[in-house]
């Protein structure tokens, strides 16, 4: 590089939350054209240093941030997002934020369509300006070209699987002109193995443009494969920040924790198993993108039966059918009794609990504090944690008894937080999936579904919530069905795992079968009838 | 993601009939009444003809708070009564013909441009609510109408003549003659088509405003529109100004209110002074709904369709009530029963409808579940 004044440089970068320290002195340097892997535990800080590289108005609100910001060498102040985007910075949310009823090119272009001036523009103002068609198009395939993908310009979004929707998203971003720095925060958590490949791919080629990317991923396979450099942060501060070439998985894993992380092992003694506790028989789910077409199984009392398969082939609809989150058909019992679909109320009921792949939607009240979320269910649900007055003719809530509850998950799952009064949106996205897990926990349910449990969750917290749900299976003789895309973590807990293809299973296999088995399922060859 | 399905035919003319029920409700009602009215089919053609010229352009007011997701526009009745003191101006002025017309649409636009920048304020504040809350809205400032044109007219605006003024010597009579500007616009054109009048100039100024619809949707604004009609938290991060855009969608539909009602009284050629705006907002809801319109989706076939309709069943139904029943009150009676069935209808539909596409779109993702053999692959297939 013959230019060597920094695309961006961040010099000493320190951020508190209401007195709670989240980033501490924190700098390094980006070069154009360089793709850096940001890596941290759950809550080291990530999301919010790049919120504050964006202006995004949670930094003011509370209270700002010390240190600087230098873009070109020139220190930079952004007030708000269009600032940043000014500043040629582009960022793609977690969330996505695209209009359904709008193609990919109007989503592309969205407020920023290229247009034609007329008279009307010179009386009312540049907004009566008529749209230029071909040329939003022209531009859209453009962006589009540039990521290297697939997108026809003219879908509509809302029926656009969800890798797309990724990619256009992407591509939003780097159309502006003057777009530089690109940030990615976790873009991979919702895509299947093949879309984060060809997401990985794009980002190559937009770096081989010279646009410098910072992507943020607890994948660490990704990070290793794409990043030319890896910087780690650990409890807000930066631990290490060295070239990718050469680095492997367990050594980042290492830098992240602190310590040596080991593989998941394992333990698998006798397992005993009663008679059948959930049987499904010709289950249908009308959920959008995840549609079930026809699924029968059952799972044996005190197993962990797993359900996998390539996103968009139904394995998120099988738990929320069965929780009536979705509209459902087909018959499901629960040892032996009736469940009626249709209704989330009956489900619970029942006895089940389900841990929602989608926790902001509806898996957590953000407004609310930790010990709130995680007894409201069960109070809901059970009437538990309330104090009853007057032989039950008003009742309280019983505080000390939810404060008890709180406080022990937070040590269980060790959710980092200031205490169990925090609100929930005040936590980053892995602590606020350990609180999901520690509601239905709460519920005490005698079924529970737990839907990509370690989405968003970094590499010594995932063994940690895979070895809670263990444990909670083991002492509790709870049943657990649960649903994930990655097949290492249900190969190491689950006594029995199905995968799902195009709405049906393909097939049941014990965990020890061969991973090219378990290969030939997902690409939809269809097992004869493997059963364990 | 869309499969190629195929509905059996029985029930693609349930789908059929539910998508389009309020007009096959209409059809029929009106398909009974027109024969046992035994009015001539000259007569209902040349009435429809009118009515076409005197209403259309008021429905089409409503099309692009429609398209901002925020509703239909109760609040168009905020322009009604912007265009009638307009009128009023302009009668008191002794402006005669189009110009009268013309007078009275600049009197009334900024009168309009305000009404409408306040009920712009007032919808942004009961997001999620606007049409309930446009409606209070109506009520409320027609009591400001009365207000001013019964007590301020004449004593603190200037009104000249005292033939328009009651005999206490201030506020405006009950009724109002607008002999000097009556059908000015609908006769400035007239056109004879054998036993048929058209006023052309009337409906060439309905056929502008469809053009100006066209392309506005075609302009920026029109896009924002669109976008904020579906998502206002991702048009505000796209920086897209959403109250801004919805408070002029709502000055846009108030502006057209006033045109309409001004080309809608210079038809009728007098003006009940205190009540003339108060149904306008009902029926041209009923009109664009009957059109098959919804909440949240408006064309401009819905407005051209939905005119006639409502308008068909108006002119039979009175007649047909009065053979039927011996009395002409029943059909009126009836016909209004009739729009405001289809108001209430077309809102419980909407949301109905919705279900009822998600429950036939579904039927064919079922596979085998339903009980037959599955075959091992199925012929829907997935993406
Ligand atoms: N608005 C807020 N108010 C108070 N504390 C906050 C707020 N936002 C974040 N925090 C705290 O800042 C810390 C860092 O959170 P951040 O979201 O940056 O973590 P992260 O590295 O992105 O983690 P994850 O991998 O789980 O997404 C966390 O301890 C979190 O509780
Ligand atoms: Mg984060």
């Amino acid at each position: 590089m013959p230019d060597d004044t920094p695309l961006l440089s961040l010099e000493g970068i320190t951020k508190d939350f209401y007195g709670t320290t989240v980033l501490r002195d924190v700098s390094f340097a980006l070069r154009r054209g360089e793709i850096l892997g940001l890596v941290g535990e759950n809550g080291a800080g990530k999301t919010t240093l790049m919120r504050i590289l964006f202006g995004m108005p949670v930094i003011a609100e509370t209270g700002g941030f010390g240190g600087t910001v230098r873009i070109d060498g020139q220190p930079a102040s952004f007030r708000n997002p269009f600032d940043a985007l000014d500043a040629g910075i582009g960022m793609v949310h977690q969330e996505f934020s695209l209009i359904p009823g709008f193609t990919t090119t109007e989503n592309i272009m969205l407020n920023r369509e290229p247009s034609r001036r007329n008279v009307a523009v010179d009386l009312f103002g540049p907004r009566m300006a008529t749209l230029d068609r071909p040329a939003m198009t022209a531009r859209a395939t453009k962006a589009i070209e540039r990521l290297g993908v697939e997108l026809h310009p003219d879908t509509l979004v809302s029926e656009m699987p969800v890798g797309h929707k990724q990619f256009t998203e992407i591509a939003r971003e780097i159309d502006r002109d003057n777009v530089k720095l690109l940030v990615l925060d976790e873009p991979t958590a919702v895509l299947a193995e093949s879309e984060a490949e060809i997401l990985l791919a794009s980002l190559r080629r937009l770096a081989a443009q010279g646009i410098a990317i910072i992507f943020i991923s607890h994948r660490l396979h990704e990070v290793t494969a794409v990043a030319d450099r890896v910087v780690v942060l650990r409890d807000g501060q930066l631990v290490k920040d060295t070239s990718a070439k050469g680095v492997e998985v367990r050594e980042i894993a290492a830098w992240m924790v602190g310590r040596e992380v080991d593989a998941n092992a394992r333990v698998r003694s006798d397992r005993k198993y009663g008679g059948p506790a959930l049987e499904v028989e010709h289950l249908w789910v009308d959920m959008p993108g995840e549609t079930v077409r026809d699924v029968s199984f059952t799972v044996r009392e005190g197993e962990i039966f797993g359900i996998g398969g390539l996103a968009g082939q139904g394995k998120l609809g099988i738990p929320n059918g069965i929780m009536g989150l979705f509209a459902a058909g087909g018959t499901v019992r629960l040892h032996g009794k009736h469940v009626e679909l249709d209704a989330p109320r009956a489900a619970l009921d029942a006895g089940m609990a389900f841990v929602s792949e989608d926790r902001r939607g509806v898996g957590l009240l953000l407004d609310e504090s930790l010990d709130w979320n995680i007894a409201f269910a069960a109070m809901q649900v059970k009437g538990a944690y309330l104090k009853r007055w007057l032989g039950g003719l008003f009742s309280l809530r019983d505080e000390k008894a939810m404060r008890a509850l709180a406080e022990q998950y937070i040590e269980l799952l060790e959710i980092k937080c200031t205490g169990h009064r925090q609100k929930a949106k005040e936590l980053s996205g892995g602590n606020q999936q350990k609180v999901c897990l520690a509601k239905a926990f709460a519920l005490e349910p005698n079924l529970l579904f737990v839907s990509e449990p370690t989405r968003g969750i970094d590499v010594g917290a995932k063994k940690l919530v895979l070895d809670n749900l263990r444990r909670y299976n083991r002492d509790e003789g709870t049943t657990i069905v649960m649903v994930s895309s990655e097949l290492e973590e249900l190969r190491a807990i689950c006594d029995r795992v199905a995968i799902v293809d195009e709405g049906r299973i393909a097939g049941i296999l014990p965990p020890e079968a061969p991973l090219a088995d378990f290969g030939l399922l997902m690409a939809g060859e269809r097992a004869a009838e493997a059963s364990a | 993601m869309k499969t190629p399905f195929k509905l059996p035919s029985a029930a693609r003319v349930r789908r059929f009939a539910a998508d389009n029920v309020v007009v096959l409700i209409f059809l029929f009602v009106t398909a009974i009444a027109v024969p046992s009215s035994k009015l001539s089919g000259t007569y209902i053609i040349q009435d429809l003809l009118t009515r076409y010229g005197r209403n259309a352009f008021l429905v089409f007011s409503l099309l692009l708070p429609i398209m901002a997701g925020m509703g239909i526009n109760f609040g168009m009745v905020l322009g009604a009564m912007a265009g009638e003191i307009g009128l009023i101006f302009a009668v008191d002025q002794g402006i005669a013909g189009v110009q009268g017309l013309l007078y009275a649409v600049l009197v009334g636009a900024p009168i309009a441009i305000l009404l409408g920048w306040i009920a712009g304020q007032v919808l942004n504040r009961a997001r999620g609510r606007e049409m309930v809350t446009g409606y209070i809205l109506g009520f409320f400032m027609d009591g400001v109408y009365q207000f001013v044109v019964l007590y301020l007219m004449g004593a603190i605006i200037p009104i000249t003549s005292k033939a328009i003024t009651l005999s206490r010597g201030y506020g405006i009579r009950n009724t109002l003659g607008l002999d000097s500007v009556r059908q000015s616009l609908d006769k400035l054109l007239k056109l004879e088509l054998g036993s048929f009048d058209l006023p052309m100039a009337t409906y060439l100024v309905i056929a502008l405003l469809a053009i100006f619809i066209v392309w506005f949707r075609r302009t920026k604004l029109g896009q924002d529109m669109r976008a904020i009609g579906q998502d206002q938290t991702v048009s505000h991060s796209a920086g897209i100004p959403v109250e801004r855009t919805r408070i002029m969608a709502i000055v846009i539909s108030t502006l057209l209110a006033m045109v309409g009602q001004i080309i809608f009284l210079q038809n009728m050629g007098n003006m009940a002074t205190y009540n003339a705006h108060r149904q306008t907002g009902f029926f041209a809801a009923a009109a664009i709904l009957v059109g098959g319109a919804s909440v949240a989706k408006a064309t401009i076939p819905n407005v051209l369709v939905g005119v006639g309709l409502l308008h068909l069943m108006y002119i039979v139904v009175p007649p047909a009530g009065a053979r039927l029943f011996g009395s002409a009150q029943i059909g009126e009676y009836f016909r209004d029963a009739m729009s405001y069935a289809v108001i209430a209808l077309a809102l419980a539909l909407h949301a109905w409808r919705k279900r009822a596409n998600a429950e036939s779109a579904r039927a064919g993702l079922r596979g085998a579940a339903s009980g037959a053999v599955a075959p091992a692959k199925m012929e829907g297939g997935a993406e």
